[in-house]
């Protein structure tokens, strides 16, 4: 067990290792840096057998209960609220006290067969097998299961110290952070491999870049290739990536994840000469710097909250997620007491002068920025502009950036910080989720470019995912995010696959490529079926299956349960699942079969070369299974999963809202919640397929009709709903404009001033120069002259004639006794 | 009879005190030079024993040696300056074979 974090730390720290190899060398490894493809792509396989080593250690030694998995079927009644309890005055925050509540409740806890406990002696550095607890207070609610996870945490170096603030560089490994690193080296693995035929013309010593159109007469960009530059970015951002996965705590979540932004950046601005990707990247850098500032609020508001930034406790504090939990518990008991006894329930019982709440308040905060955060990172409503026009960089980035790093990054986020994440934040997440998914779903429907589509596809996966995520589907929401990663990658790279062959990513113009592209073709089919959730209810299919029904089934759950925003949740999930079969499959049609619109394009497709098909092919095998458990050993992704799965098996009620209340996970599995949202799915998703294979498979209806019919909507649509047009006209416009006036008050006011002022000091300068010069030099000038002078004529009194100073003397000294007799 | 008073002796003291500078002004030859000297000072040992007599100046009564004794100074340091002064001539004959005071010119300014 002590290798696993060893493993880990080696997978993350290899492809460091190998940005700073093909930083220092790239140029010279091999042919026009031939040889940092090698380099890049030997470390992210070994990050990836590190992984997987370490995943097969991990079950060997914390094996997947089966019985947790029916908790649902053993606990009956789950849905019965917390009841109230007895209020708890000496509450404090102070760290010492909590972590004896830590303690006593460690001991009280029923620690059952749901976890398997091992101290283990001799733990790397100062490893401590840290196991994490949502602790509540002692003796405090019965009905409430206390699920401990199979956590191993520490802390390899501290960074810096500031009084009780530790920033230490750790690992916090558990089930969830197996799973990302297994998933994230998979993809990394996929596209590095991908990457070395799509981006082959990258190693001529002279690359001329046809994509820049210029106006006639003047000549392409020609510029050197930059293989290694590709791949020196690739590795940076593999090794960002899974050190967001590894952090245990605020600090270097805080510093994996800007990694991760800059390297997005510099990936989507890789064509540098073309302007449209460097407003791309630039664009997406400060869409996520919007973002990135609500992060830092709220990694502050956490800090003030709980007084620490490591995620689990350690032989000193308590951890961040056991004082959030705590804090989250403590205001629930606090609401539902308040409400029985005063009537009132929005607020804790001291009012918004009690320190309780206002922590409780902070909690929210902090909640809502780290959400923030990964709204830019994820690109979820407000923030979600910069994913589209990000399509800019290569397509294996996008596929890199679409599945594994980037926009995974904040959904695992949200996954990450779920212990400390309140209610109400999550009713947010939830609502953010449900626009997305909807809005990108649409705009999907008009994109006209391959890769866009995918974007926009991408959107509306994330929202579902946050959705799932928002609505207490812990399991659903981050279980669609790895499924989601295998097949979005393997339709990136298919979609790579087209342009590579094609030269456009256009699908006006593509067309009929079924023949000439038969495993691209078939690939991107099973990646269309996948990400639809393909698959009959009872039985099962493809991995999107699995999960989209698992959010499906809680969004049911809810909804039965729920008041009207439950059921507006679920019937947008629901459209949105129409909507994803008919993009995902009016992009299939379109590109591949029917008439080619544009014969130049088909005449010169051919398929791609062996070393980008095998990637696409080990991606759609995994696309297909991601969703089956092993068999005979029953280890499925949910599975472990579910042991990563802090939540008590109990109702989680909002303290502030009380009609806001998310039912456990474990109940959406029950058979007659289960069966009628995977139906549902299943309906609207073949619903969508219909639609799409009606209008542009077996084209019975022309789709521009639509266009003409309804152009208002279509304008709509094709304008994204207007939210860039919005942004453009007022926060850029107004930004641009007060730039503007800045600038004017910068040259014409404060440069005057500075100008003058600078003038008023050369003219003193002059003058004193002048006074320097003239009046005083002048005047130790004249003295010294006057020295001179005064030497030079009093020297010739001293002629060496000795008689003549003898009578000057007699002559002096009679001078002398006449003048002292005169006066 | 005149009796023979200070004045007197002044008068014997200026003119060998004159008869010195005279000597020093008009002599080229370096002990020409020094014999005006020992005259000028003898000029003023007769002042200081004239004048520190208690007989001639019939000054307050006691010792009254203070004009001797400094005489008596004068004419040893006297003698010890022209025992330098005599080295220096001495010397001066060896570089330039003359004692002549106005070739003496090489420290001027």
């Amino acid at each position: 067990m002590g290798w696993i974090p060893y493993l880990l730390t080696t997978a993350w720290l290899l492809p460091l290792a190998s940005f700073l190899i093909v930083s220092f060398f790239g140029r010279k490894l091999g042919f026009a840096g031939r040889g940092s493809a090698h380099v890049a792509t030997g470390a992210i396989i070994l990050s990836l057998t590190c992984s997987v080593i370490a995943a097969g250690l991990w079950l060997h030694f914390f094996p997947l209960s089966s019985s947790k998995e029916h908790a649902s079927d053993l606990t009956g009644d789950a849905f019965a609220c917390v009841s109230s309890q007895e209020l708890k005055p000496e509450y404090t925050l102070a760290a010492s006290r909590l972590a004896s509540q830590s303690e006593t409740s460690h001991s009280h806890a029923p620690e059952g067969d749901l976890t398997k406990f091992a101290k283990h002696a001799n733990s790397p550095n100062e490893a401590s097998f840290a196991s994490f607890h949502v602790s509540h207070e002692q003796g405090l609610s019965e009905n409430t299961a206390h699920f401990s996870v199979p956590t191993l945490a520490g802390t390899w170096w501290v960074f810096a110290e500031f009084g009780q603030l530790k920033l230490p560089i750790g690992y916090h490994i558990d089930a969830l952070t197996i799973l990302m690193m297994v998933m994230v080296t998979v993809i990394a693995t996929c596209i590095h491999i991908y990457s070395w035929g799509y981006m082959a013309e990258e190693l001529q010593g002279t690359v001329v870049d046809h994509e820049i159109t210029r106006t006639d007469g003047i000549p392409p960009v020609v510029r050197p290739g930059r293989f290694h530059r590709y791949f020196q970015y690739l590795s940076l951002f593999s090794f960002s990536m899974l050190g967001l996965v590894l952090a245990n705590n605020l600090f270097m979540v805080f510093v994996f994840w800007e990694l991760v932004g800059i390297c997005s950046y510099l990936l989507i601005g890789f064509y540098l000469e073309r302007p449209a990707a460097v407003r791309a990247a630039t664009k997406a850098f400060v869409v996520n710097r919007v973002g990135d500032f609500g992060m830092l609020v709220g990694i502050a508001a956490f800090w003030a909250a709980t007084g620490t930034v490591t995620f689990t406790d350690d032989s000193q504090r308590p951890g961040l997620f056991t004082v959030a939990a705590q804090l989250k518990q403590f205001a629930a008991e606090e609401a539902s007491a308040g409400l029985e006894a005063q009537g009132t329930h929005l607020m804790l019982p001291g009012g918004p002068q009690d320190p309780r709440s206002l922590t409780y308040f902070l909690l929210l905060l902090g909640g809502l920025g780290i959400f923030c955060g990964c709204v830019g990172k994820s690109a979820q409503f407000p923030l979600h502009v910069w994913l589209p026009d990000a399509m800019e960089g290569p397509t294996p980035v996008s596929a890199l950036i679409h599945a594994a790093t980037m926009v995974a990054a904040g959904v695992y986020l949200v996954g990450r910080f779920y212990p400390a994440l309140p209610p109400e934040v999550l009713l947010i997440i939830a609502a953010v989720g449900t626009v997305s998914l909807f809005l990108a779903g649409t705009m999907a429907l008009v994109a006209k470019d391959i890769k866009r589509v995918l974007a926009f596809s991408t959107v509306s996966q994330l929202g579902y995912m946050m959705f799932g995520l928002g609505i207490g589907g812990w399991v659903a929401g981050l279980f669609h995010l790895i499924t989601h990663a295998f097949f979005k990658a393997l339709l990136f790279l298919c979609a790579g696959s087209v342009i590579h062959a094609t030269h456009t990513g256009d699908m006006t113009q593509l067309g009929g490529l079924l023949r000439k592209m038969p495993w691209t073709a078939v690939t991107m089919l099973v990646g269309c079926l996948a990400i639809i959730g393909a698959g009959i209810p009872p039985w099962g299919g493809l991995s999107g299956f699995y999960s989209k029904d698992a959010i499906f089934a809680q969004a049911y759950l809810l909804a039965s349960h729920g008041g009207l925003l439950a059921k507006i949740f679920l019937s947008v999930a629901v459209l949105g699942a129409f909507l994803t079969g008919l993009y995902i499959f009016r992009l299939w049609f379109l590109t591949f079969v029917g008439p080619s619109r544009d014969p130049h394009h088909l005449e010169h497709a051919h398929e791609s070369p062996a070393v980008m098909l095998a990637p696409m092919v080990a991606l759609a095998i995994l696309s297909v299974i991601a969703g089956w458990s092993v068999p005979l050993t029953g280890i499925s992704i949910p599975g472990l999963l579910l042991q990563a799965d802090s939540r008590p098996h109990t109702v989680m009620k909002s303290p502030l809202w009380p009609d806001w209340a998310l039912p456990p996970e474990a109940d959406s599995h029950a058979h007659e919640i289960h069966s009628p949202a995977s139906w549902l799915a299943f309906c609207a998703g073949t619903l969508g397929v219909l639609t799409a294979t009606i209008f542009y498979g077996l084209r019975w209806l022309d789709a521009s009709l639509l266009a003409r019919l309804f152009p208002i909507l279509y304008r709509l649509l094709w304008n994204r709903w207007f939210i860039d047009w919005l942004y453009e006209k007022v926060i850029v416009s107004i930004t641009l404009r007060l730039a503007q006036v800045v600038a004017w008050v910068d040259k014409k006011i404060i440069d005057a001033i500075l100008d003058g002022a600078a003038g008023a000091v050369c003219t003193f300068a002059f003058a004193e120069d002048l006074f320097d010069r003239r009046v005083v030099d002048g005047a130790v000038n004249s003295i010294g002259h006057f020295a001179y002078r005064l030497g030079s004529e009093v020297r010739r009194v001293q002629t060496g004639f000795l008689r003549q100073y003898l009578a000057i003397v007699v002559a002096s000294i009679i001078i002398l006794f006449c003048l002292a007799q005169l006066l | 009879m005149i009796s023979i008073t200070v004045t007197h002796y002044h008068i014997v003291a200026i003119i060998l005190f004159i008869c010195g500078l005279y000597c020093m002004l008009t002599k080229r030859n370096l002990i020409g030079v020094l014999l005006g000297l020992e005259l000028i000072l003898n000029g003023a040992n007769v002042n200081f024993v004239a004048l520190g007599s208690p007989t001639l100046s019939g000054a307050s009564p006691g010792l009254g040696l203070d004009g001797q004794l400094i005489a008596l100074f004068v004419i040893v340091l006297a003698a010890a300056e022209v025992a330098v002064a005599l080295g220096i001539v001495l010397s001066f004959y060896h570089l330039h074979g003359v004692v002549d005071v106005d070739e003496a010119n090489e420290l001027k300014g």
